[in-house]
């Protein structure tokens, strides 16, 4: 019976309920001990994504504390503006601003892979496609409509979207990827890794603490072991004359 | 004990009964001796709402309950306030694992007809219990300001707006406003914050219910009408043994098991693959944007499935409610509906296990269907699921009584 119950708490796992929807995501395979690719994605992300996108609720010191940054470094690379090392990401650009350039307040992205996903972010970036039809020539294979520019198209080079033949006789071609037609200043290699950096540092201050979480959790599950052989044989002290 | 000690008990035991209550319902309460592991549930659910009440009111001394602050409040915690990630993830995981305790606490009772006579109001005061419980789940679940908090909580507001002739009036009532806003936020953390209280009193009231009419077992048999005498008393039931120390100890063990488990959600997987913490809940509550999929939270999702599955009649959905929630009251009937001469599964016959299996079976399948967006198989499984989990409640008068049952031993046995 007790084997049952476990079994069907593991039935209820994830893997089984959550539903695949839409395209496929490429694994982003980040790794957030590694602070170099951590601080690679943190350097590209207020280059390339700050102007636009703030990180709302991260702090600049917190983020050059967890990233091994030093304050010089955090002064003169990171800092734009009158921003404090204390202060919250959020110079970015003004909302009215974003209405009138891009018709949409662009998105806060501290908490973009917990509701999307890492896979998400990572995959999105690599999306981007030509469509004559889009105010800034791009589309996004995951983003159908995408209202923001391919702002790392330089580096990536441009992309042309590859068809399936349609479901069903008549009905529209499905768009099931992309491929590269003109490679940018990066190859393919590179610019992977660039992406997989700023996926990393987004999943990193998507949740600052997960790393304490994990080591935190290994002491408190070792304690527990240490405890039930306690409790166990303090039991089995107790109940040796109950029949 | 020295001398002195003894004379400062007196000096409170003649004010205050503490010796008495202690020997009453602990040292000198009997429990049958043959407990097993479904009655760990019981001291697990305790500690899980001490566990909600402690961190619950660690974050309130952070969390900002303001329409346009709620949702920063949560990340503050989340980054700026010491420990505050492990108190947030603490409290969210201790949701979802006090509702698996309460399951299993619950279905213990069916498997052992701890719900029979003399039981019936220890189990009256449970349900009683799991409403409260469900009540304060749902009015927390807003508190972050998600985008599932938001929609999650519009969607089973218009629930009371489907009640004919007063509905309108009374969803507005409850919210306090058209919409789900910042005054619904206001009252919703209001009762948050006081019904785990509510339902302190309520676990008080339903363990002097226990006490008084002593603990059921895996046999269904009461060893209070059993032969008398033990190794501790005479009169105590023979087969009866003191909770203290003997359950104080083998808890302490389930408890320990409890927190390994309970820790390994909460430093590993604290969203539960967005079960427990659901992903469209990292976004901000947005008025103006509704997500494409709304489903409530895992515990709520089999009784979310039952009001789906009822299709709309006369153009409302009130029908659909109805079920839902007769789903839950007809639990406070179970006592009289069950006419099986033996309570426990153990000595019921063939047709009753089947009965419970395909109940049981039938709670899980619609809490996977209530997170499924609506398709025609879904709701034709609904459909099929809800007649059956309430065919177990309204039939079993007739098959509990057809039922062929085993004797059912003297003594318990182990």
């Amino acid at each position: 019976m007790r084997k049952l119950i476990i079994a069907t708490l593991l039935l209820l796992s994830p893997a089984i309920l959550s539903a695949s929807e839409g395209p496929p995501l490429e694994q982003a395979n980040i790794d957030l001990r590694d602070q170099a690719s951590l601080q690679r994605g943190a350097k590209y992300f207020v280059n390339y994504c700050m102007g636009c996108h703030s990180l709302q609720y991260m702090r600049y010191n917190r983020l050059a504390k967890d990233l091994g940054i030093d304050e010089v470094t955090l002064r003169q690379n990171l800092l734009f503006g009158d921003a404090k090392p204390g202060d919250l990401m959020e110079n970015a650009m003004r909302p009215e601003d974003s209405l009138k350039w891009f018709g949409i307040a662009v998105p806060d992205l501290t908490l973009v892979t917990r509701w999307r996903s890492p896979d998400w972010v990572y995959t999105y970036l690599k999306s981007f496609y030509l469509d004559d039809t889009r105010p800034y020539g791009v589309n996004n294979v995951l983003f159908p409509l995408v209202a923001m520019p391919h702002v790392l198209g330089d580096m990536q080079g441009a992309q042309e979207p590859v068809f399936a033949p349609a479901h069903e006789e008549g009905g529209a071609p499905v768009l099931e990827g992309v491929k590269l037609v003109k490679q940018g200043s990066l190859p393919p290699k590179e610019y992977n890794a660039m992406v997989r950096d700023i996926t990393a540092f987004l999943t990193y201050a998507g949740e600052p603490s997960q790393l304490q979480r994990e080591q935190l959790g290994r002491y408190v599950l070792l304690f527990l072991g240490f405890l039930f052989i306690l409790a166990y044989l303090l039991k089995k002290e107790y109940w040796k004359d109950i029949h | 004990m020295s001398a002195e000690k003894t004379e400062n008990l007196s000096w409170i035991d003649k004010r205050f009964p503490l010796t008495e209550t202690w020997r009453n319902h602990l040292s000198e309460y009997y429990a049958p001796k043959n407990l097993n592991f479904w009655s760990f549930f019981g001291s697990l659910a305790i500690l899980t709402l001490v566990i909600q009440i402690l961190t619950g009111i660690w974050l309130a001394m952070s969390y900002k309950p303001d329409a346009t602050l709620a949702f920063a409040s949560v990340e503050y915690i989340m980054r700026d306030v010491d420990w505050g990630w492990l108190i947030r993830y603490m409290h969210s995981t201790g949701a979802s694992m006090f509702f698996i305790v309460i399951y299993l606490h619950m279905f213990r009772a069916l498997l052992w007809g701890s719900y029979r006579k003399p039981r019936e109001l220890l189990w009256i005061i449970g349900i009683v219990i799991y409403l409260a419980m469900m009540a304060t789940a749902f009015f927390g679940y807003l508190l972050p300001w998600g985008q599932m908090s938001y929609w999650g909580a519009q969607v089973i507001v218009n629930l009371f707006a489907a009640v004919p002739v007063v509905g309108e009036d009374l969803s507005v009532w409850v919210r306090g406003d058209y919409v789900i806003s910042d005054a619904t936020l206001n009252r919703f953390f209001a009762f948050h914050f006081l019904l785990p209280f509510v339902i302190a009193a309520l676990v008080f009231l339903h363990i002097v219910a226990l006490h008084h009419v002593g603990s059921n077992n895996p046999d269904g048999i009461e060893i209070k009408n059993g032969p008398k005498g033990n190794r501790w008393s005479d009169k105590a039931p023979a087969d009866g043994i003191p909770f203290h120390p003997y359950y104080t100890v083998k808890d302490f063990m389930g408890v320990v098991v409890f927190l390994a488990i309970f820790s390994l959600v909460m430093f590993y997987a604290p969203t539960f693959g967005g079960l427990f913490l659901e992903a469209p809940n990292f976004q901000p509550a947005n008025p103006m944007q509704t997500p494409v999929h709304i489903a409530p939270v895992w515990y709520f999702t089999p009784f979310y499935a039952m009001l789906r599955a009822v299709p709309p009649m006369w153009g409302s959905q009130f029908p659909g409610v109805v079920v839902m929630f007769a789903a839950i009251l007809i639990l406070f009937v179970l006592p009289w509906l069950d006419r099986s001469p033996v309570k426990s599964m153990r000595y019921k016959g063939p047709i009753f296990k089947w009965a419970t299996a395909i109940f049981a079976v039938s709670f899980v399948v619609l809490a996977w269907l209530g997170m499924k967006p609506v398709s025609d198989l879904y709701t034709l499984l609904s459909q099929i699921f809800t007649a059956l989990y309430f065919a177990y409640f309204l039939l079993m008068p007739i098959y509990s009584s057809l039922d062929k049952t085993k004797p059912v031993p003297e003594r318990v046995t182990s």
